[in-house]
């Protein structure tokens, strides 16, 4: 019985990073289209770890980070959480945004929109694979922005899944245009109910 | 400058002088530091959820929660000689660090500031100094010699209390 990430076996999380990969495939296919040019993805990592895993893999706790969060619910519920560094974060903002002056510092309104629209589109790309997959009906909430320290963004999730179990589905993808690389951490909190839906939905044995 | 005694998301530590403890990025967490100056004495837990009732689960992490950390923070203080009239408390954290006021998680942060109130008025300990609530990370250290908190963020500076 299933009821800690922990408990996850290998064939689990082979299907958990298959979603991931179809979700990523999503995401690069609508930021092509968005972007009018051609990007292509790195093979996610997907790994299951712990908070402080996670955390330092972002940089450590204090680390300035970019972080969207969108919500999903309906026939699954959980949260995805997309991750950048400032530098990647400008990154994406000088190809969505012509004529930004990159040297500044400053996120201003426009700029804080690009960011959420491509949490939007990586977050939306990832549940429209679930749901593709499965057929549960997942609705997802407008995302949300917050640039502070990764400790503190992260905990978020947690503490909402804190419940549950202290471990979180990671998921690292680069995305490459023309001439930009985007490194992109994604995290994904799902109620442990909605991984067996999930499962049992794709017909394995959980 | 002793070392810094790092206390986890969900954990929490008690040291004497010359120490300085410390808990990175809190969130909606709330750090609590509870400070006996005759002894030059104290902890910091760092919490993460207010309640602990709505959880039976046996493997249940008391220092995840504002109603057991608290309690069993001061009980270990008392083991190591502190009367609970001594002691004084400073907290921080309890932000909103996502938008949108009326949904559950953003107001966690204010649930745990409230139930860590609570607590600390249940076991009759005054809270001299508080940096709370807002939407914003904060890094706390505890200076045990002096009792003094430092607040650090990334966008609002340092303070001390």
């Amino acid at each position: 019985m299933i009821k800690k990430y922990e408990d996850l076996c290998d064939v689990h999380i082979d299907v958990l990073r298959e979603i991931g990969n179809i979700g990523a495939g999503n995401a690069a296919t609508a930021l092509s289209k968005m972007l009018n040019d051609k990007v292509r993805m790195s093979l996610p990592i997907v790994r299951i770890t712990g908070f402080n895993d996670a955390v330092n893999a972002l940089g450590g706790p204090e680390t300035m980070t970019v972080g969207v969060l969108v919500k999903f619910c309906g026939e699954a519920d959980g949260m995805i959480m997309f991750l950048l560094d400032m530098e990647d974060a400008k990154g994406i903002m000088s190809i969505l945004i012509d004529n930004l002056d990159c040297n500044e510092d400053e996120l201003t309104e426009l700029k804080l929109s690009a960011i959420k629209e491509i949490g939007n589109i990586l977050g939306t790309s990832y549940i429209n694979s679930i749901s593709t997959l499965t057929g549960l009906r997942i609705n997802v909430t407008v995302p949300q922005v917050a640039i502070d320290m990764a400790g503190a963004i992260m905990s978020v999730p947690i503490i909402e899944f804190g419940a549950v179990g202290d471990k979180v589905m990671f998921i690292e993808e680069d995305f490459y245009g023309e001439q930009n690389k985007i490194s992109s951490n994604i995290i994904m909190f799902a109620q442990i109910d909605t991984l067996k839906v999930i499962m049992e939905k794709l017909g394995i044995e959980i | 400058m002793s070392d810094l005694l790092v206390v986890g998301i969900s954990d929490y530590k008690v040291a004497r002088e010359p120490e300085t403890l410390v808990t990175y990025a809190l969130g909606s967490c709330v750090g609590i530091c509870i400070y006996d100056k005759k002894l030059k004495m104290g902890g910091l837990a760092h919490i993460m959820l207010p309640d602990s009732t709505a959880f039976s689960n046996r493997e249940l992490n008391r220092m995840k929660f504002a109603d057991t950390a608290i309690v069993d923070m001061v009980n270990d203080l008392k083991m190591l000689g502190s009367l609970q009239t001594d002691m004084t408390a400073k907290i921080a954290g309890g932000a909103q660090m996502f938008g949108n006021s009326d949904d559950m998680i953003g107001s966690i942060g204010d649930r745990n500031v409230d139930s860590v109130k609570n607590v600390l008025r249940k076991l009759r300990i005054p809270i001299i100094a508080e940096d709370t609530r807002q939407n914003y990370g904060r890094t706390l250290y505890f200076y045990l010699t002096t009792g003094i908190v430092k607040v650090q963020s990334l966008s609002r500076g340092v303070k001390e209390f």
